[in-house]
């Protein structure tokens, strides 16, 4: 679906022929998309309006809902659809590249389209949307956080679900134990550390296949934590299992921002923790020598190693330093949810976050995003459920992994991770 | 993250070089045999499984003469030294080691949650015997109760009775070893299939649908059923193959992503009427199989073994003849090896891996089949997988992405499998140790330095690098 175009030199440059690659796959997967909303409006037309609630009732700011007709305001994204997919075909065709402010308009106006068509004549409770969206992304967000570092750092970390699942057991056990959220966070990220330190020793040491190592932890993490649930936890749930929950933090001027602030500054110390993380890791990365270490190692071990760097050092820490953020991600599951631990409880999460890894193009920022999509998309089928939705919920759990199938496919196709990422580095 | 690697290969680095001195030591059981292949594999030799010990005593024969010229100056070491060395270097004694270590730590985690061991550690210095007695009887209570779960049961009085456990293992064995095949050979051409789950539920599907759905006589009701759960399994992985080849998606995600969407797909299709939910009924579950379509039992009625174990060993010798006899698996392996160079010796590196992803994906799809015509005959839920699809990476890790190597390995683990329901059973034990203990044979089998650190065993390296030091100091001192 790419193609390559040679450009002509011009008659005066002829030492300077340059080519230029463009991608039709981002028209085609935009007027796939339009197509589909168009399918919608054409097949199965839905009367009523639709409403969005855009407050809480005890906010202080007070902005009325938006009620709008379901199938006009269909029409009307379609045909706005319609001209991004128009505008990204013109652009590609004049060999530039589709911007991913354009991507993203086109994603916001399609998901638009689509609540307004699925919930016709119910209300969407906007803020419950996007918050739930936010809390169910905060695990994979750390958890793609970690994977971004550790595969930045040459070391492939398929163990996230492990990491996860490590820091939600010890989280709620210490945190029963001591009655204390914060105390079950240190332990959380303790443990994750410890898994990535079986993945850094048997990768790092000894050579071991890093993909055989992160797909054998994440196995012996959920036989250590299920045995010791069944063996442990559950003969003494009152003092070993119930964790207390964080409690919310309301950032004081920031949560009254309408929308914006119900949704990101009502949050719990996790969720600050992980705005924190990203940025942290985000400027980490890319703006100091640490990152720049860092990425030099995963990309060229040898050079790295001709220039000073502790090759094998940088990697074994910085892995550490992954397992700790994921760590810290799995605490989500029970002492930022206030649940009790149970078998598996992660269920896939680090998988879903190992994809937005690939997804986010080993990016911290693009990671974030794929994994917020994640969650919106997971989030989308409880409140649609709940509104009652004419699509069937299976189809509508589908819905994220599909959406990620076509991005993958259409939009971001060939990815290049970190060139030395998973190969060990056998000084010789 | 990069293309995961051939383990087969990675394996092979991690290994030490002189595989061809490997003694065929006297160790019986499941891991020496695994072991002769893991050889044979990676010493690039193209041999035949049951031609594997022959040629590893041949080669292990030959060994001493063929090493003192090498140092002539140096006093050869005695016949016994040598022997007992490559005993000790070689990868049997590695691998059994391993499984040893393993079992050890899963009997620290039995003994340590016991909750008589917990009660007489109170009193642990006042009388300690009590303890040690209560460590003997929780862990010795345990295993007893694995093996007889797994391979003999000793209470029974009849012999018919006793091997019963063995015929279980073999049946758990079967959909393991067929996903372990699906998941090894697309490990050869450097493609990582974790999209098991949801090939072996689409196949199920399929076969399910087949089974209970349709009027066939006996025989070509089974094979239509057969083929149909194979082809489904195949197209679901050949999405992930297709897309990869057209589009360069990662077949990581996209394997994930399949696997949710085949859950949610059956899960939709199992509870709508018409499609795979048993009329009549408000489960989600499917109606039983039709006789014709369920797969014979090998043993007789009162074994669960099914006509899945022949497929399953025809399949194993159907991925050893394509992957080291056909032209198509020199070219999946050079792929593997490194798709560049494949490319340019004139291999379609696009189109090896749609192949290998559907050959994949009908291995996978054998194991959901032998799943819903073998052992759950009486019609199946959407959780039909039983996480096979998972452990079945486990599984080619383990047979090291080698045919015969994932036979062994998936018996192995179908008797940890059928021992450990029977000690959740009888010891209360909870059956997840035996994930513990599974994964830790993979950890240690992969890190053959870390077991000779543990046990002290020499260096493998170490013979060829002992006369070496004097010669060279010499030419340097010049």
């Amino acid at each position: 679906m790419s193609q390559t175009v040679q450009q002509t030199p011009a008659a005066d440059v002829p030492a300077l022929a340059t080519t230029v690659v463009t991608s039709w796959k981002a028209p085609i997967a935009f007027a796939a998309f339009t197509l589909i909303a168009l399918a919608l409006a054409v097949f199965a037309p839905r009367e009523g309006d639709t409403t969005f609630r855009l407050v809480d009732a005890k906010d202080v700011i007070q902005i009325n809902s938006i009620t709008t007709p379901a199938m006009p305001t269909l029409w009307v994204v379609i045909v706005l659809l319609a001209l991004a997919t128009g505008y990204s075909a013109y652009l590609v065709s004049t060999k530039r590249r589709v911007p991913l402010w354009l991507i993203v308009v086109f994603a916001v106006l399609f998901m638009t389209g689509f609540l307004t068509w699925a919930a016709a004549g119910a209300t969407i409770p906007v803020i419950g949307l996007l918050f739930g969206s936010l809390s169910l992304a905060v695990p994979l967000i750390f958890g793609s956080l970690s994977g971004v570092i550790s595969e930045r750092v040459g070391v492939v970390n398929i163990a996230i679900e492990g990491q996860l699942l490590a820091g939600a057991f010890t989280s709620a056990l210490v945190a029963s134990l001591t009655g204390l959220p914060i105390a079950g966070l240190v332990a959380a990220m303790v443990a994750g550390m410890l898994v990535s330190f079986v993945l850094a020793a048997f990768s790092i040491k000894y050579f071991v296949d890093q993909v055989i190592v992160g797909v054998v932890l994440n196995v012996l993490v959920t036989g250590l934590t299920s045995f010791f649930y069944s063996q442990v936890l559950v003969p003494n749930a009152a003092q070993l299992n119930t964790p207390p929950r964080f409690d919310r933090l309301p950032i004081p001027v920031l949560s009254d921002i309408p929308i914006i602030g119900p949704v990101l500054f009502r949050q719990t110390l996790v969720v600050y923790l992980m705005y924190i993380a990203v940025a942290l890791v985000y400027v980490g990365l890319f703006h100091t020598k640490w990152g720049l270490r860092l990425r030099a190692v995963g990309e060229h071990p040898q050079a790295a190693d001709t220039v000073g760097i502790k090759v094998n050092r940088t990697r074994f820490w910085n892995v550490a330093l992954a397992g700790a953020i994921a760590g810290l991600g799995g605490t989500f599951f029970t002492i930022g949810s206030g649940i009790a631990f149970n078998k598996e409880m992660t269920a896939g999460a680090g998988f879903i976050a190992l994809a937005a890894v690939i997804f986010g193009q080993w990016d911290p920022i693009k990671a974030t995003l794929a994994a917020l999509l994640f969650g919106f998309a997971s989030n989308l089928q409880n409140t649609l459920s709940v509104i009652g939705s004419p699509v069937p919920s299976e189809f509508m759990l589908m819905l994220p992994y599909l959406v990620t199938i076509f991005a993958v496919a259409g939009l971001v196709g060939k990815v290049r991770g970190p060139a030395a990422a998973g190969k060990p580095y056998i000084k010789s | 993250m990069s293309d995961p690697r051939d383990p087969a290969a990675g394996g092979a680095d991690a290994q030490e070089p002189e595989i061809h001195e490997q003694t065929p030591s006297e160790h019986d059981g499941p891991s020496s045999t695994a072991d002769a292949d893991v050889a044979i594999e990676a010493s690039g030799a193209v041999a035949t499984g049951p031609a594997a010990p022959t040629q590893a005593s041949a080669s292990a024969s030959a060994t001493p003469t063929a090493t003192t010229p090498a140092d002539a100056e140096v006093e050869p070491p005695s016949r016994w030294h040598t022997t007992l060395h490559q005993i000790a270097t070689g990868n049997a004694i590695i691998s059994v080691l391993a499984v040893l270590l393993a079992l050890v730590v899963g009997a620290i985690m039995i003994a340590f949650t016991d909750e008589k061991v917990q009660e007489a550690s109170v009193y642990f210095f006042a009388r300690p015997g009590d303890t040690f007695i209560a460590i003997w009887e929780s862990v010795s209570g345990a295993y007893t109760a694995l093996f007889q779960g797994s391979i003999y049961n000793f209470n029974r009085d009849t012999f018919a009775a006793g091997i019963r456990p063995l015929t279980e293992t073999l049946t758990f064995a079967t959909p393991l070893i067929a996903g372990g095949l699906g998941v090894g050979l697309a490990f050869r051409v450097g493609m990582f299939n974790i999209g098991g789950r949801g090939q072996m539920l689409i196949a199920a599907s399929v076969a399910g649908w087949i089974g209970f759905g349709v009027d066939l006589p006996w025989g070509l009701h089974m094979l239509v059923a057969l083929v149909g759960g194979l082809l489904g399994g195949a197209l679901w992985a050949g999405i992930a193959g297709l897309l990869k080849a057209r589009t360069g998606a990662h077949e990581v995600i996209v394997t994930i992503m399949l696997n949710y969407v085949a859950f949610y797909l059956v899960s939709w299709m199992l509870r709508t009427p018409g499609l795979l939910q048993a009329p009549g009924s408000s489960n989600p579950k499917t109606p039983p199989m039709k006789e014709t379509a369920i797969f014979p039992s090998l043993l007789g009625p009162q074994y669960n073994l099914h006509f899945g174990f022949i497929l399953v060993v025809g399949a194993t010798v159907l991925v050893w003849w394509i992957l080291s006899r056909s032209s198509l698996g020199f070219k999946f392996r050079a792929v593997g090896e490194n798709p560049n160079a494949a490319r340019v010796a004139g291999i379609n590196v696009k189109s090896m891996y749609v192949y290998a992803m559907l050959i994949a994906g009908a291995l996978l799809g054998l194991a959901g089949v032998s799943q819903v015509l073998g052992t759950v005959t009486t019609g199946f839920t959407a959780g039909i997988d039983a996480g096979i699809g998972f452990d079945a990476i486990t599984v080619a890790l383990l047979g090291r992405s080698t045919p015969w190597g994932i036979f062994v390995a998936g018996i192995l683990f179908g008797a940890f499998k059928a021992g450990g329901f029977s000690m959740q059973a009888a010891e209360g034990v909870p059956v997840e140790i035996v994930l513990v203990v599974q994964s830790l044979i993979v950890l240690f089998i992969a890190a053959p330095p870390l077991v000779r650190t543990i046990f002290r065993l020499p260096d493998p390296a170490a013979t060829t690098r002992r006369p070496r030091p004097i010669v060279t100091k010499e030419v340097k001192a010049k």
